[in-house]
């Protein structure tokens, strides 16, 4: 993992969506962005970049530079609230 | 978060990787582990808090609610080629087990190194099934219920 670095970060893309998908979804505009949603077991998790606070420091993580890793990725609905 | 710090070094012993996500942002991150999290943990949480800045993220994986403006809890098992193998969202006031998703990152290690398949409540140690057509009625055979328990 790059070391932590302090400042802010550039802003982060979100997901990654594969180039693909992106030109298929340009040629269907009609296609809602909800039709692609939700993964499921067993299928590649999306990819996607996001800011992230870790060591003291700001910077931007993807998930795919995890690959040749179990990761746990847990969501949860937000800081300071109680569970 | 904080039951995943106390047992972080547990996961990391089983080489696991923990990314935590919500869509606050990265500076109310900071604050937040400043403020609570490192007054209920030692040093504050061992990993990363990612911001998923509008919910895009949480669209992607399908917990983000769209009400609420937030994700809820969605916990995701992701192997090494990056393939979800396991996920469990909860609506937010319920909050979830670390010693069921400890449990669960062993089984999929144990899967992935043996072939064999761990029946329910399965814990390292408890007996495996190796599946294959002489199995097949069998398994009250080889495994009893009380191997759930």
């Amino acid at each position: 993992m790059p070391e932590a670095k302090d400042g802010c970060v550039s802003p982060a893309k979100g997901p990654i969506v594969p180039e693909r998908e992106q030109a298929e979804s340009q040629v269907e505009p009609s296609r809602g962005e909800e039709e692609n949603m939700g993964v499921q077991v067993g299928k590649p998790a999306p990819d996607f970049e996001a800011s992230a606070f870790v060591d003291g420091g700001f910077k931007n993580i993807t998930l795919s530079e995890y690959r040749g890793q179990w990761v746990v990725l847990c969501f949860y609905p937000g800081d300071f609230t109680f569970v | 978060m904080t039951a995943v710090a106390v047992k972080y070094p547990e996961l990391q012993k089983l080489g696991v990787a923990v990314l935590a996500m919500s869509t606050d942002s990265h500076f109310t991150h900071k604050v937040w582990q400043e403020q609570e999290l490192s007054k209920m943990v030692d040093g504050g949480v061992p990993f990363p808090l990612l911001s998923d800045s509008g919910g895009r993220i949480g669209r992607a994986y399908g917990v983000y609610d769209a009400e609420a403006g937030v994700d809820v809890r969605g916990r995701f098992i992701i192997d090494p080629e990056g393939i979800v193998q396991a996920m469990e969202v909860l609506t937010p006031p319920v909050g979830r087990n670390v010693m069921e998703l400890l449990r669960q990152v062993q089984a999929f290690q144990h899967v992935a190194a043996t072939g064999e398949a761990t029946p329910s409540g399965w814990q390292p140690g408890r007996p495996t099934l190796s599946p294959g057509p002489d199995l097949v009625g069998k398994v009250w055979e080889v495994w009893k219920t009380d191997n759930a328990f």
